[in-house]
């Protein structure tokens, strides 16, 4: 078991506007890319978000050995129950995801 | 043969506010740019700068920064472009960053000619559009009703590339523009000098945020290249390069779908665009697509207030109290349930988020590191100030001296202010995330043309 933060080389989350959250895995290379599109499922992302897959936008991309996820934000930016107004910091929980 | 169409565009920063290279700016000067454009806000800061309708940043580094602009614009004599005026691009960020204008156009004895492009909408415009069943929510939106909408405090229309072309059609020196989309600045000349339509939005959406798009974002400035089969990205500063990673990797960026862009009048479809570099440290993409889409669809924003709020600090040290942290609050949260009801108040919502557990992210949190403190801040939602205010106070002594326990003696925390309650004002809301349908470009925007003479 690792944490997937220390598997690749870099995890950020960003609001895609108010209502969207959008989170890009960068790989190493390649076969880190392959390696970490394989094990890390939708749905562990969704479990680890508290959402459904139906909810989550997945792009495998091969050419940027990049893995995007997009889900409706958690709470939408700026509501009483938002806790992070740049959602910045749900890139963590990707990363301290042990896979 | 036709001759070959180069437009420049040159940005210089992500944001007007935004630190960038002053050495880079200069050296993009000497290229001759045909735009200068910036973008001056967008929602990422939260609903209070929409709801009040001003600005994040302050006026004095506004001027500051602006005035840098302006020099360069009058340096080489080209347009000055700049979008989201004022972080939301309301009528009222518009006219505060004309005052500026003005004002330092006439502290240099400088004689302008400003064109002011505004975007606000009334909430009769939105119900309007909703009843002939001209608006429709994109995936996402929250629920609406005609009273949401008469609730909001400002309602915007984001401008494409259309406006903005009519503004810089008018000549003027600068143009100050309330919110348009972070693309349409810089895609809205070369679309309309003849450059091919993908490569225009595409390259705009690449130099939206500056240099981000390079190997040093701080850089901030570069320069963008378009012509008739695609774009190329100059960065301006020495220490500042664009790879095919680099660039292609920005349409990951803020965006929920790398490939798809959707913009007023159509969208843009990079999947097959092909990037490479040129020169040392510049990157050439070709192969990206627009396609038109009718009826012509523009983006609207709204805010409103949802409450007014209050927030309480506690400091807990005590090492008992912080290893029962869950058991403290949730008794604190039962004493304001109880001592609230008695008073007949039922509408204040009570949030306590425990910093040092789990303040960011709340019930996701799945790192349970232990802290030898924690800060409890008590977050009180009211439909008045003075009821935020008040419920504050109620849970103020038993924030400050609640034991575990009946048995204990009692404790007392570390309150770091006094009061240990701070009022924060009005709660605003987005409340729209629709596009609504309009039968000409401009139909919901405004278009005017101040001149600003020399006082000698």
């Amino acid at each position: 078991m690792a944490k997937l933060g220390t598997l690749v080389h870099k995890i950020r989350s960003k609001n895609a506007g108010p209502f969207w959250l959008t989170i890009d895995i960068f790989c190493h290379d390649f076969d880190n890319f392959s390696e970490i599109s394989e094990q890390l499922s939708t749905a562990k992302v969704a479990t680890l978000f508290g959402t459904n897959t139906s909810h989550i936008k997945r792009f495998n991309i091969a050419e940027l050995q990049v893995i995007k996820f997009s889900m409706p934000r958690p709470h939408i930016q700026g509501v009483r129950l938002d806790r992070d107004m740049h959602g910045a910091s749900f890139a963590c929980l990707l990363e301290g995801f042990e896979l | 043969m036709i001759e070959k169409t180069v437009v420049k565009v040159l940005v210089p920063a992500g944001a007007l506010g935004i630190p960038y290279d002053r050495d880079a700016l200069a050296r993009g000067l000497t290229h001759k740019p045909d735009l200068i454009a910036i973008d001056g806000g967008s929602t990422d800061s939260g609903p209070f700068y929409l709801g009040t309708g001003t600005s994040k940043y302050s006026r004095s580094s506004t001027k500051s920064d602006w005035g840098e602009l302006m020099a360069a614009r009058a340096k080489i004599g080209v347009p000055l472009l700049i979008g989201t005026a004022g972080t939301c691009g309301t009528n009222s960020t518009v006219d505060w960053l004309v005052d500026i204008t003005k004002e330092i156009a006439s502290e240099r004895h400088e004689t302008l000619t400003i064109a002011v492009l505004k975007s606000d909408q009334s909430a009769a415009n939105i119900n309007g559009s909703a009843a002939l069943g001209r608006m429709h929510p994109l995936e996402g939106a929250p629920a609406i009703t005609s009273e949401i909408i008469e609730d909001c405090t400002n309602i915007v229309a984001l401008a494409g590339a259309e406006q903005i072309q009519q503004a810089l059609a008018t000549g003027a020196d600068i143009i100050i523009a309330g919110r348009t989309t972070d693309t349409a600045i810089i895609a809205a000349l070369p679309l309309v000098r003849g450059c091919h339509k993908g490569a225009a939005w595409h390259g705009a959406k690449i130099a939206e945020c500056g240099a981000l798009a390079t190997t040093n974002p701080n850089s901030g400035v570069i320069l963008m290249e378009f012509d008739q089969t695609g774009f190329t990205i100059i960065p301006m500063s020495d220490n500042a390069s664009a790879t095919p990673q680099t660039v292609s990797a920005h349409m990951l960026y803020e965006n929920s779908d790398p490939f798809i862009l959707y913009e007023p009048g159509g969208y843009l479809d990079v999947t097959d665009a092909h990037y490479h570099s040129v020169a040392e440290r510049s990157v050439r993409v070709e192969g990206s697509r627009w396609h038109d889409t009718t009826p012509y669809y523009v983006k609207v924003e709204g805010a409103r207030i949802s409450g007014y709020q209050t927030v309480s600090f506690v400091l807990v040290r005590d090492s008992d109290y912080v290893s029962h942290i869950d058991q403290w609050v949730s008794g604190l949260e039962t004493v304001f349930a109880s001592k609230m009801y008695d008073n007949g108040n039922n509408d204040v919502a009570l949030e306590m988020r425990i910093i040092g557990k789990n303040a960011t992210l709340g019930a996701l949190e799945t790192d349970m590191a232990s802290t030898p403190e924690l800060g409890i801040m008590a977050i009180f939602t009211a439909p008045t100030q003075a009821k935020a205010n008040e419920a504050a106070k109620i849970l103020n002594p038993h924030l400050l001296h609640m034991p575990l326990t009946e048995k204990e003696p009692m404790p007392t925390f570390a309150f770091p202010f006094s009061p240990a309650e701070t009022d924060r004002g009005p709660l605003y809301e987005f409340c729209l995330h629709h596009v609504c349908e309009l039968d000409t470009p401009m139909a919901w925007f405004s278009l005017d043309v101040i001149e600003v003479k020399a006082d000698g």
